[in-house]
């Protein structure tokens, strides 16, 4: 570790993670109200009613605005991997570049192409032309997503591959394997369905203020039917997917669970907590830990979420850090070793093999694969803090998440039954709260990408690469600067972003219906 | 059906669907090269306006083209998606600059409350149309002319072992003619999309003038670029070793030995030729058509020539043994033959892009379409 210069890999990080927030600030919406437009037209084109038109050509602009900064947020991140992260390209490239490109062909295309003639094509092509389109721009989006997240539930859950030692890196073995991964299948899930509470609640939102202004009343109306509806769907979606995700955390990534819940000393019958401060531990021995304050559980409920059964023992960071042989787990102290191990034998199988030392050759091979599940291991000291990741951060992020998560069920639970009673205007307080909604699922949707990407480190591959491996070798301060440019960049873009949201949504939709 | 195939010919198909990516992504930037005029060309707003139109309602399949381009690269050649991209830092990232700035201009510009101004909208696109393909043709350069990095041969992990992390391609001038010609032929083709897609009289005439002063610049560095390159040394290799040698008139030999390469990039050179004459000479839809498909063909040839034929195609001046070749840069034989399946949803993307196209470029954008309620840029 002493070569490893952290101020690289923490900079080459912000850069990365500024460049997600941003991204993410943008993409949900996209991902919901493709599909939000895509019915409302339906309506349209199956009714004749040219006040559906209207609706629909309205939230089409505000989907353009957003849909233009979150292409230019997008192009970055895949390049990042590779101006960034360039080890890590060739480390996994093999696998992880397969979905990256398919998502160009598959996806990128399908919605570049038929979005021109969402926006441009009213005149130009066919009603059903036009609709067909407007559908597969919402699909194309959709499949853009489905692509991005099986790549990074493969970097949570390495499967479907193996570790070449003379090409030194991660080769496919079966693309079925890497597709299905149950962590990708549920992260995808998850995430497209939050996002359609991100944008049924921008559309809920959006309505409300008209409400509230008595301005525009049919559209608001009409939009929030359609939005409580497909809001509603979405956020039970989102809690089941929820339970999915995390039980699929606690099967491949216990140490994030760990962090997420602050359990430090893990336990049978373990409880769910549902609300608690953290802070630093007075007892001498458990320097370094925090302490859960004011606590309030669900007694058992964790136990039962991670493993399905209420009496299952729950292994906290100090078990994972120290060892539990009751429970079978391994102390670090050994994954460190076995990873040493297999990291100088993979240097003593191409050297071998590099001198035709074949026999020599294949005694290193051996020993390398058989220490290979803690490869990544190797790379760390005695120092175990370094595997440890930020507990805090991942906590609060997972239970602002969690919180706001059911928050959501019950708003569109009422929302639905105010559209069907007719009674959705008649409440300030209702439409205030559809207004707080927007930033309240913009903030539960970048918490969940914190929870993600904070509570997996140290690792960029779940045990095989740990983060600081995978950075390109460049001058920090290039980084640095790179980070400035992005900042400043992206906040000018965000903040004129918003400025033209604002005034569309004050100047309404069109008032003729052609 | 790709089940068969060896290692090597996979690594020589995914070589050809990069070339013809790399192809396409010059065709299209006709995008970059209108936008280069936006600050001089237009005499009014409403000018100005039907140049921005015309060219918005393409500048989302360039900018998918490139990223396709990249996610394929990484697909396929991962080494050099590492090497690259994380060694020539600075050149990738005025790069990606150039088109996140793109990206939002033309839907933010004439929208109320933009905050920068419609004119800083233009800015960003002009330069993006000037950066975009200046550096991205310096960047396809270094193909021919070599780099400054070294892999390990252990780890494979590459280290870029120049301090100015790429930006030195620009001191090689055949590095920066192949940067300018391709920038005049974005103008010329953009020029001759103008005349395809505009239906405004002025612009057409001004357009055909535009179109030979751009098309001589255009001829004169991709002469120079192209004689260099036939008369220089290239990078050779071994494939039974694997071993990277200099070797003199490589891409010479590369055309005379590939006869077929060598045709397809004359049919190319014709094809572009034969645009730019059909656009000076008379006002005709089919310059535009005959230039692009030209475009396509020269480059493709280009990238072929590069990779194909044991041609290191991205070779370092610094090691020459950490050299990249299709051999030693690829993804593994199944990850090739996943790869290969999903490249037959290439002709379906083209067939699409194709009808759309055609029917939203049927009529072309006049003032009074500017007026309709329609989405504007």
């Amino acid at each position: 570790m002493e070569n490893i210069d952290f101020s690289l890999v923490d900079w080459s990080r912000a850069q990365f993670a500024l460049t997600a927030y941003y991204h993410w600030l943008f993409v949900p919406l996209t991902l919901g109200i493709t599909w939000i437009i895509a019915i409302m037209e339906t309506i349209y084109v199956r009714t004749g009613n040219p006040e559906w038109k209207r609706t629909t050509k309205f939230w089409m602009i505000l989907f353009g605005i957003n849909f233009a900064i979150s292409v230019s947020t997008g192009i970055i991140m895949e390049f990042e991997f590779g101006t960034n992260w360039s080890n890590y390209s060739w480390f996994v490239g093999d696998i992880f570049g397969a979905p990256l490109a398919i998502e160009g062909i598959m996806a990128f295309f399908m919605e570049s192409v038929f979005i021109a003639v969402m926006f441009f094509g009213w005149n130009k092509v066919s009603k059903r032309f036009h609709l067909t389109s407007t559908w597969l721009v919402a699909l194309g989006s959709n499949l853009s997503a489905l692509w991005i997240l099986v790549a990074n539930g493969w970097m949570q859950n390495p499967v479907g591959m193996f570790f070449n030692p003379d090409t030194a890196r991660n080769e496919m073995l079966n693309f079925w394997e890497v597709f299905l991964n149950p962590i990708a299948v549920n992260k995808f899930l998850h995430t497209i369905f939050s996002s359609y509470v991100y944008a049924a609640a921008f559309v809920i939102g959006v309505s409300s203020w008209y409400l509230l202004r008595k301005r525009h009343i049919l559209l608001a109306k009409r939009s929030s039917l359609i939005a409580s509806v497909f809001g509603l769907l979405g956020a039970a979606a989102t809690v089941i997917t929820g339970d999915g995700s995390a039980y699929q955390v606690a099967q491949h990534q216990p140490m994030k669970l760990a962090a997420m819940e602050g359990l430090y000393k893990g336990t049978e019958n373990a409880g769910l907590v549902v609300f608690c401060f953290l802070k630093d531990a007075e007892n001498p021995e458990n320097q370094g830990h925090k302490e859960q304050i004011m606590k309030i559980q669900f007694p058992r409920l964790l136990s039962y979420l991670a493993y399905r059964n209420f009496n299952a023992f729950v292994p906290g960071i100090k078990d994972l850090i120290d060892g539990n042989p009751e429970q079978g787990i391994p102390p670090v102290a050994e994954k460190i070793e076995k990873g040493k191990r297999s990291i100088h034998a993979l240097s003593t199988y191409k050297r071998e093999k590099e001198a035709g030392n074949i026999s020599a050759a294949l005694e290193a091979r051996k020993i390398f694969e058989e220490n290979f599940e803690y490869f990544g291991y190797g790379y760390f000291d005695d120092d175990y803090n370094h595997l440890i990741p930020n507990v805090p951060v991942t906590f609060y992020s997972f239970h602002i998440m969690v919180g706001l998560g059911f928050l959501f069920v019950l708003f569109f639970l009422l929302s639905l039954q105010k559209v069907f009673k007719n009674s959705i205007g008649e409440k300030r307080w209702f439409l205030y709260a559809g207004i707080l909604m927007i930033p309240a699922t913009f903030l539960a949707s970048q918490m969940g990408w914190t929870v993600a990407e904070m509570g997996r480190q140290p690792w960029v591959i779940q045990d095989i690469m740990p983060t600081m491996i995978a950075v390109s070798q460049i001058n920090a301060d290039a980084v640095k600067l790179t980070f400035t440019l992005f900042a400043l960049i992206f906040s000018g873009l965000a903040i004129a972003e918003v400025s033209i949201m604002l005034k569309q949504i004050k100047t309404g939709p069109k008032e003729e219906g052609n | 059906m790709f089940e068969n195939l060896s290692h090597n010919a996979l690594q020589h198909y995914w070589w050809g669907i990069i070339a013809l990516l790399g192809a396409l992504l010059v065709f299209m930037m006709f995008v970059q090269g209108g936008q280069s005029f936006l600050l001089s060309f237009a005499r009014s707003e409403t000018e100005k306006s039907m140049l921005v139109n015309t060219l918005g309602r393409k500048w989302e399949i360039t900018f998918t083209t490139l990223v396709t381009f990249g996610g394929a690269f990484f697909a396929s050649f991962p080494l050099f998606y590492s090497t690259s991209f994380g060694g020539a830092y600075w050149v990738w990232m005025a790069i990606l600059f150039s088109f996140i700035i793109q990206a939002i201009s033309y839907e933010f510009r004439t929208k109320p409350k933009n905050v920068l101004g419609s004119k800083t909208y233009e800015v960003f696109l002009f330069i993006n149309g000037i950066l975009g393909t200046v550096l991205i043709g310096t960047a396809v350069g270094t193909f021919f002319t070599g780099s400054n990095f070294s892999v390990d041969p252990v780890t494979h992990f590459s280290q870029w072992e120049h301090p100015a992390y790429g930006l030195e391609a620009i001191v090689n001038f055949r590095n920066v003619a192949l940067g300018l010609a391709v920038f005049f032929l974005a103008r010329v083709l953009g020029l001759l999309y103008f005349i395809n897609t505009i239906d405004d009289q002025e612009i057409t005439s001004r357009s055909r003038k535009n179109l030979f002063i751009n098309a001589v610049p255009f001829l004169v560095f991709f002469l120079y670029f192209l004689i260099t390159m036939l008369i220089n040394k290239g990078f050779a290799y071994d494939p039974a070793n694997g071993l990277v040698f200099e070797m003199p008139y490589k891409y010479l030999h590369n055309f005379l030995e590939m006869p077929v390469v060598g045709i397809l990039f004359l049919l190319g050179v014709l094809g572009v030729v034969g645009g730019i004459i059909l656009g000076v000479k008379k006002r005709n839809r089919h310059a535009f058509r005959s230039a692009g498909a030209g475009t396509v063909l020269t480059v493709f040839a280009l990238f072929l020539v590069a990779g194909y034929n044991n041609t290191a195609f991205y070779p370092s001046v610094h090691d020459l043994q950490s050299s990249l070749t299709i051999q030693n840069s690829s993804s593994s034989l199944y990850t090739l033959k996943v790869m290969s399946y999903v490249s037959l949803l290439v002709p379906v993307v083209v067939t699409y892009i194709y009808f759309v196209w055609r029917s939203m470029n049927r009529k072309q954008i006049s003032k009074e379409e500017l007026n309709e309620d329609i989405h504007i840029y």
